[in-house]
């Protein structure tokens, strides 16, 4: 094993080649990352000996990439951002088709207006898909992630592709130090994809994709994937164990961070669990008992592990960098929906923040941690707060000065 | 820039240190702005994104300076050291931008052979941010230069070698200034001043812009580290080809078919110089350019 400095997106391919993929269909021009150039490389020059072909869309992409897993092959594909949502037809269509594989996504915002920097609504909305996500926050999590998904996605009571997401910037061009795994060892871990019956010849015709059905056994297979994620759960437990045991990182289902004994926890997806770390260790020397719950799996939502982790704390601050709009944020609702019931549960704040890549900085984890405890203390739920300061406003309006009114009266601004 | 965090990471790392480094850049591509941060540490860093608060700023275009949108001093305080790649003195570029700290200027992209060299440019800066630290061996960063020019021309690995060392020698006087910065201050941070943000009439909450040529407003020629000079002796008044292919339209024609250049808006990307059929557009250097037109 040696410990070297690299990117997120060399973390990921470096997790498709370690894991011994056999097929990399790919989408060549923006938004394409570096993972896919880097994979290009190392077969051209015959340092992995997958097949990669260029594709000329992300929809086709998925597509060759749903069709070669039918077959028995060990697949992998990566994107970002719009190019996720341009596949968004075969992204809920493959898990239907039951192909395990794994998509590697740099998650970034989404138009419009346009930004090149990360929030998760792009991911998000492959939400109900039935992909299996697992959100990374640091670069050593992203190749670990790559090799503990081929397991998940190619188990027999789960066999569903995996998304595994990490955030633009932050960690897709973030070099920082990673343990790159002997290839012997990850084999070990992670054996050669055995297809069994499901495996597609040309001498064994199958029909994956049948016709139109009507709403009831339309309903048997739909909700079959649902099941197979909910099973998805307890063999994510079981391969996090064992991974850990193979190469001692422990990447759970939830990670809980500061969390047995405190009064306010923050609770968000992706990298920024960092800061939020940082901030609970300031805020602890500061007198308030602070921890962090990222949930590292969303699909299937690991529910019962976060009744377990913020039963009995005060209060949540749900920190949500992606934005349902008309709604708000999507982990506040789903984590609302999740502790709905149940005794001893804390009282949740919604904070919408780092939209677009905005940077949260310790003021304001300081301020979201404030404003969740007084609420827990006054037992009133404030309205959804979106992290936006009067000088980023008094910003804008000096942009919107700029762009001029186009006919709205001036009192209006 | 990205490749100047590069090497000062690989140097920090080699020396036993955790590591982060990290570019940041927006869409516009050969001439903008860019950002790389490192951060070096002794135990898992956990922080990510730009640094709020810097304990060494190196700046390889010294032009950034003067344009507000560039941030270069943001989060700087009277502990923060600012290396200016420049030939102007310190104490000048100090008091021109009534910078609060210490300041350090060389001029990492001016001596030959690295004249107008990026690569070069990025080695030197990494070499002053190596000294100034303090903790990065001489050998050290020697290896972590050449392990960045993998791939290149030996002439070229050569020169970001030399020119790195270059800068990393001739900041002797400045070795290791920038201490370690301390655990953050004890006091809990001021609170945001966060507002409700209310609903705007629909035509003023639409990302539209109505009012004419705004991109004249945004003084991109801010952004050049050289430019391109025509010499009108040899300029063969073809009319057209350079004013066509300038990317940023910063090229106009004379009713004589005589070409101008619109140095507030030209980016300096060379394409002119590349394309021009009579030779007649050079390269110049941007300080050099402006001391001249300062002392003509």
């Amino acid at each position: 094993m040696s410990r070297l400095l690299m990117t997120g997106n060399a973390a990921a391919a470096w997790g498709a080649r370690l894991a011994g993929v056999e097929y990399v269909p790919a989408f060549p021009i923006t938004p394409q990352t570096e993972i896919i150039e880097m994979l290009a490389g190392w077969c051209e020059r015959g340092e992995m000996s997958a097949r990669l072909t260029m594709y000329e869309s992300e929809h086709s992409m998925v597509t060759g990439a749903a069709s070669a897993a039918a077959t028995g092959v060990r697949t992998f594909t990566a994107t970002s951002s719009q190019g996720l949502l341009y596949a968004m037809e075969m992204v809920f269509a493959a898990p239907g088709w039951r192909a395990p594989f794994v998509l590697v996504n740099v998650s970034r915002a989404l138009a419009s207006p346009i930004t090149l920097e990360p929030d998760h609504t792009d991911v998000l909305a492959a939400r109900d898909s039935g992909f299996i996500q697992i959100h990374c926050a640091t670069c050593q999590e992203v190749l670990d992630s790559v090799l503990i998904a081929y397991r998940l996605a190619e188990h027999p009571r789960v066999r569903l592709p995996v998304l595994v997401n990490q955030d633009g910037f932050h960690l897709s061009f973030t070099r920082e130090p990673v343990d790159l795994p002997e290839e012997a060892r990850v084999r070990a871990f992670l054996p050669p994809f055995d297809a069994h019956q499901a495996g597609f010849r040309a001498s064994r015709p199958v029909s994956q994709v049948v016709a139109v059905l009507g709403g009831s056994p339309y309903s048997y297979f739909r909700y079959q994937v649902h099941l197979a994620q909910r099973e998805a759960l307890d063999v994510y437990d079981e391969l996090a164990a064992e991974f850990a045991a193979a190469f001692g990182r422990h990447h759970g289902a939830i990670e809980t961070y500061r969390c047995d004994d405190a009064e306010v926890v923050f609770v968000l997806i992706g990298s920024l669990a960092g800061q939020a770390k940082q901030a609970a260790d300031r805020l602890r020397e500061a007198g308030l008992k602070v921890g962090v719950v990222r949930p590292r799996l969303l699909r299937p939502y690991p529910a019962s592990a976060l009744r377990a982790a913020l039963r009995g704390k005060q209060a949540v601050a749900v920190v949500d960098q992606n934005l349902s709009m008309g709604s708000g944020g999507v982990l506040y609702a789903e984590l609302a929906g999740a502790l709905q019931g149940c005794e001893y549960m804390p009282l949740l704040v919604s904070f919408i923040g780092g939209l677009g890549g905005r940077d949260i900085g310790d003021a304001e984890f300081f301020a979201m941690a404030n404003e969740a405890r007084d609420a827990a203390r006054r037992r009133e739920v404030p309205e959804p707060r979106l992290l936006y300061t009067a000088r980023e406003l008094r910003e804008l309006r000096k942009l919107q000065a700029i762009a001029g009114t186009g006919g709205v009266q001036e009192e209006t601004r | 820039m990205k490749t100047a965090a590069n090497i000062l990471g690989d140097a920090l790392f080699a020396t036993g240190y955790e590591v982060q480094d990290a570019p940041r850049y927006g869409a516009e591509r050969r001439g903008a702005p860019m950002f790389a941060y490192v951060r070096a540490a002794d135990r898992t860093i956990v922080e990510r994104g730009a640094i709020v608060t810097p304990d060494l700023v190196v700046v390889a275009d010294a032009g950034l300076l003067g344009i507000p949108a560039a941030g270069v001093m943001q989060g700087a305080s009277e502990a923060t050291w600012l290396f200016v790649n420049s030939t102007e003195p310190a104490q000048a570029i100090r008091a021109q931008w009534r910078y609060p700290g210490q300041v350090v200027s060389w001029p990492a992209g001016f001596t030959p052979p690295a004249m107008h060299n990026a690569a070069a440019t990025s080695a030197s800066c990494a070499g002053a941010a190596a000294r100034m630290l303090g903790v990065i061996a001489r050998e050290t960063f020697e290896s972590a230069l050449i392990a960045q020019s993998t791939g290149r021309s030996a002439g070229a690995i050569e020169t970001t070698r030399s020119q790195g060392l270059a800068a990393f020698d001739a900041m002797g006087g400045v070795d290791r200034c920038v201490p370690e910065g301390g655990e953050h201050p004890a006091t809990p941070p001021a609170s945001p001043d966060w507002i409700e943000l209310g609903a705007d009439d629909a035509a003023l909450a639409a990302p539209d812009i109505y009012a004419q040529a705004t991109s004249e407003q945004a003084r991109t020629g801010l952004w050049r580290s050289h430019r391109p000079v025509i010499d009108y002796e040899h300029c063969n008044r073809c009319s057209w080809v350079c004013s066509t292919l300038c990317p940023d339209s910063a090229i106009r024609v004379d009713e004589d078919r005589t070409p101008r250049i619109h140095y507030d808006h030209c980016k300096g990307c060379m394409v002119c110089v590349l394309v021009c059929p009579a030779h007649a557009i050079r390269q110049v250097s941007e300080q050099a350019a402006q001391a001249q037109e300062i002392e003509p």
